[in-house]
């Protein structure tokens, strides 16, 4: 039945879920768009000057096109061609680096008069690294996700970065340049969508095996939506609906699951993987590596490493209509 | 063009019977002979290339396709740690303590290195280093923290293996080589220069070299300090890197590219002193703003020292201090631009172009030097930086300096330097297919990474989702990579049958001015028949030649044993007759003890400890024993 499910791994589409792919030049936010004119400006200097230097060498190869192959004597090298030193390298060398670094240190310097703290009242999100998933808690802990974080579009909300285990980093470039996450040290950043959609956050600092498969959906949305969305987080999660899912919670229980999850409203209180109160409404699984299917689902429960090598979730063997009980159970917490 | 040597009759037997290193098994052990390490050092950092050569070759294949299964995870983190360590310790800095080791002797009209035993040592543990760290991979736990091996991830928590003590203890090893060898270069560029070579008229290379030795010395201690400190944590449960312990995982850091930045000028500058030694000679003219590139070369290794948290401006720094480390960084490329503007001033004011292989190779390495320098200041901007930082933009960036500013000039010096070491000359008509398939290779590869980059890859991840932007420039990197591949493999294919079958190189037959080419190719192992005379920065190209001068040729023929001349720092004036040791077995015999001791190390076995470091003095004693010839006044 599993190896029905799964679909193999070529199939994933989890660019699907995501508005835009996740390019700096490609901003939702007004930092991105500077940073991003700031690259386009630079860009274009850098490309003056390599053209300048191309243009020099191959201009200075074609003055000298005709002259013959033969070598000349030492007598003919030791009267050399005339060159002002002082142009070339005290001017071109020397004089044009420092106006055109002077000129990208202003750029540089403008662009970072822009960053200011996060004005007064703005949300503060707690975002903690784990080897390989993102944790996410708004205040008072009153909302527990994980590899998702919803914001109001045009509305600065305050980050602070912790690290549960080793040094990540934050980095939604459609939003904002990365912030590293490390352990023993908090560090701040505002984060501001201009845009709605959905957004792809990934770490960028290598942590592991499962490096590559560490995303986060960043969810820009209307004030109202966004408010919709904490309340209905905020809350415990639902009862089963009915036997299948009453089974689920059951088997949920008596395997190894409650150790490292929550879901509040029953007695799971684990903290090492992440909050499935809610985890039907989350779009991916396992860090942003899978759909959240029931396929995925069921396959990430009974053999994880397999999705995922190296993850930290244990493979829980269980049979046929235990697993499809757990998983029914899990989809049914909206 | 052939320079005339004066020969004095019976010198050159005479020479030969005290400096011949006999061609037996004990004598290919215990050489001292700076042209045969040299050669060593170039072949086995060559061999290291290839190795972190395939290594990337596998990664590329992975990386082809979207969602790629090639390589597990744990390979792929194995292989690109392996081939960023091997590229960077193993190959770039090695390789150029090669065409050092060979070259600067005969660059200053010497007859050997200060320290030769020194420098069979610095050898023999730089082999043995890489071979310890290569066989983690037959332990099956290579490194796997990344060649910078950021903690705690490399702390005992996270990788609890032998893996990263592989990485810790080789490095360590090869620390060692690498400050003797350097100390060794230092010495020999000021006490041992010929008769009238004065600082003003020394070579490019040698202040090349100067600066790259002292920064040496001066940047490896933070490495070392940083890798004893991980060991402690690792081995007896130290806590300085332990968040939970009151360590600061951010002190790794600090220390690492404290060292690494000045790291990065270590192995560019000395090819780039290669560099202005060999435009002159293709040029047909004297270098255009010979103390200006001495000068824009001591001062990046000065300033070198003052960049290093460039590397960390996404770490939550204050952004006050990021602001001054970015100005620094940009500053520290104006140097730089001086030397190119003295080359394109070179290329400018030629007689002449002579459009060999070395020349082709030589102008890929300004265009790839360009585009990684502008690459370098586009990530000196702070913000910039928080974008492109540790995204395959940076990847770019660091192949374009490292492929364009080591391995370009690196190859163009065996085009030019190998015909004085094996007498043959390389074939100029696969020359320059072996340049044109490397240039294009080396642009398909590393050019689209910084649109990926840009378009928010982030690097080290063995594999990324389909459809992100991401899929057609990896699969035009991964044809680059093949194309590149197959440049590197027509320079082997060249190398090899230019030993059997190039046209004979004879003396000079660059027409070049400086000393090595005043000697055979191969050059004897006394290098000079005569010690020669410089009265300019450009001798062979003087009207009176460096070694006809007969008259004073008198007094430096030294033919009484190994000997050579001492002359003084500033100005090259004769000192002192400097003997010269002989050949031992003792420098391979305390590299191999400390090899043992390493091992020991890693198997954290004090008994082994205890013997193997008892080894160790007792092979220092050996060495240091006087001998018969030593005891003579």
């Amino acid at each position: 039945m599993i190896a029905a499910m799964l679909r193999p791994l070529a199939v994933f589409q989890l660019r699907a879920y995501y508005d835009r792919a996740p390019s700096t030049m490609s901003a939702a936010s007004h930092d991105a768009q500077r940073l991003a004119t700031l690259g386009v400006a630079m860009t274009v200097v850098a490309t003056l000057i390599f053209l300048l230097v191309v243009g020099i060498i191959g201009f200075g190869l074609w003055r000298r096109r005709n002259s013959p192959d033969a070598l000349d004597s030492p007598a003919d090298v030791r009267t050399p061609v005339d060159v002002s030193e002082n142009w070339w390298i005290l001017g071109g060398g020397l004089a044009m680096p420092v106006v055109v670094l002077a000129g990208v240190f202003l750029m540089t310097l403008s662009t970072m008069r822009a960053y200011r703290p996060a004005p007064a009242g703005a949300p503060e999100i707690l975002v903690i690294g784990h080897q390989w998933w993102w944790e996410v808690r708004y205040p008072n802990d009153t909302v527990i996700t994980a590899n998702e974080l919803h914001l109001p579009v045009g509305r600065a909300v305050h980050l602070e970065l912790r690290s549960a285990d080793v040094i990540h980093s934050f980095w939604a470039p459609n939003l904002e340049g990365k912030t590293d996450v490390i352990p023993g040290q908090q560090n701040e950043m505002v984060l501001r969508a201009d845009s709605a959609g959905v957004y792809r956050a990934e770490c960028a600092e290598y942590c592991g095996r499962q490096h590559a498969n560490m995303a986060l959906s960043i969810v820009a949305e209307a004030p109202a939506d966004y408010q919709r969305w904490l309340s209905s987080t905020k809350a415990v999660a639902a009862a089963p609906a009915n036997d299948t899912a009453r089974a689920g919670l059951a088997v949920f229980m008596s395997h190894s699951c409650a150790f490292c999850h929550s879901i509040r409203g029953t007695p799971a209180t684990g903290s090492f993987g992440p909050d499935l109160t809610h985890l039907g409404s989350r779009s991916t699984l396992a860090g942003g590596a899978l759909p959240n299917t029931v396929g995925y689902l069921a396959g990430w429960i009974s053999n994880a490493d397999r999705l995922k090598p190296g993850t930290k979730m244990p493979a829980s063997p269980m049979d046929g209509a235990s697993l499809q009980a757990v998983v029914r159970y899990l989809e049914g917490l909206k | 063009m052939t320079t005339a040597r004066i020969t004095l009759s019976g010198l050159a037997e005479r020479l030969d019977a005290q400096w011949a290193t006999p061609h037996t098994v004990y004598g290919w052990f215990a050489t001292v002979d700076h042209k045969k390490i040299g050669i060593r050092y170039l072949v086995t950092a060559f061999v290291f290339l290839l190795l972190g050569g395939i290594e990337a070759a596998l990664m590329r294949a992975q990386l082809a396709r979207p969602n790629g299964h090639l390589l597990s995870p744990e390979a792929y983190d194995q292989l690109f740690t392996m081939h960023g360590t091997t590229m960077i310790f193993w190959y770039a800095s090695p390789i150029l303590s090669g065409f050092g080791n060979y070259l600067v002797p005969l660059l200053i009209g010497s007859r050997d290195m200060a320290f030769p035993r020194l420098n069979a040592f610095s050898y023999w543990s730089f082999v043995l280093s890489g071979l310890f760290v290569y066989a983690s991979f037959l332990a099956g736990a290579a490194p796997h923290g990344g060649w910078f091996a950021y903690v705690p991830y490399t702390g005992p928590s996270y990788s609890p293996g032998l893996n990263m003590d592989f990485y810790a203890l080789a490095l360590l090893f090869l620390t060692i080589s690498t400050t003797v060898g350097a100390i060794n270069f230092v010495v020999t560029i000021f006490t041992m220069r010929a008769p009238g070579m004065s600082l003003s008229r020394m070579p490019l290379m040698m202040w090349s070299t100067l600066t790259t030795s002292v920064a040496t010395i001066f940047a490896l201690p933070a490495l070392t300090a940083a890798l004893i400190l991980l060991e402690l944590d690792r081995r007896f449960g130290f806590r300085f890197f332990d968040a939970t312990g009151g360590g600061t995982p951010l002190l790794w850091q600090h220390l690492f590219w404290v060292f690494g930045h000045p790291w990065v000028y270590i192995i560019i500058l000395p090819a780039t002193g290669m560099a202005s030694m060999m435009f002159p000679t293709f040029c047909r003219r004297p270098i255009v703003g010979h103390t200006y590139i001495a000068l824009a070369t001591v001062s990046t290794g000065l300033f070198g020292f003052g960049v290093w948290a460039h590397h960390m401006f996404a770490t939550g720094m204050p952004l006050l201090s990021t602001t001054f480390f970015s100005a620094a960084s940009m500053a520290v490329s104006v140097p730089s631009g001086m030397q190119v503007f003295a080359w394109l001033a070179t290329i400018w004011a030629a007689r002449r172009h002579v459009f060999s292989t070395t020349f082709l190779f030589l102008l890929g390495f300004i265009v790839l030097f360009v585009i990684g320098g502008v690459s370098g200041v586009m990530t000196a901007s702070v913000p910039y930086d928080w974008q492109v930082t540790d995204s395959y933009f940076v990847v770019a960036h660091l192949h374009y300096v490292l492929v364009g500013i080591n391995l370009f000039p690196v190859i163009a010096a065996f085009y030019y330097w190998l015909p004085k070491m094996t007498g043959r000359l390389l074939d100029e008509r696969l020359g320059r297919w072996n340049f044109w398939v490397m240039f294009i290779g080396a642009n398909l590869t590393f050019f689209p990474m910084h649109f990926v980059g840009v378009r928010g890859m982030p690097r080290r991840i063995y594999t990324y989702p389909a459809g992100m932007g991401w899929d057609s420039m990896n699969m035009l990197e991964s044809v680059g990579a093949a194309v590149f591949a197959i440049g590197v493999l027509l320079f082997l294919i060249n190398v090899l049958w230019s030993r059997r079958a190039g046209a004979i190189a004879g003396d000079n037959p660059w027409g070049a001015s400086s000393l090595e080419w005043s000697t055979t190719s191969p050059p004897p192992e006394y290098n000079f028949e005569i010690i020669p005379v410089v009265r300019s920065r450009e001798p062979l190209w003087d009207a009176q030649p460096p070694a006809t001068d007969a008259a004073v040729a008198e007094y430096r023929v030294l033919d009484d044993g190994r000997r050579t001349l001492g002359t003084t720092v500033l100005d090259g004036q004769p000192q002192e007759v400097l003997r010269m040791p002989g050949d031992s077995l003792w420098p391979l015999a305390i590299a191999l003890t400390l090899a043992a001791m390493f091992t020991a190390l890693l198997f954290a076995s004090l008994a082994g400890i205890l013997v193997t470091g008892a080894l160790v003095l007792l092979c220092a004693g050996g060495w240091l024993w006087p001998q018969p010839e030593e005891l003579v006044p």
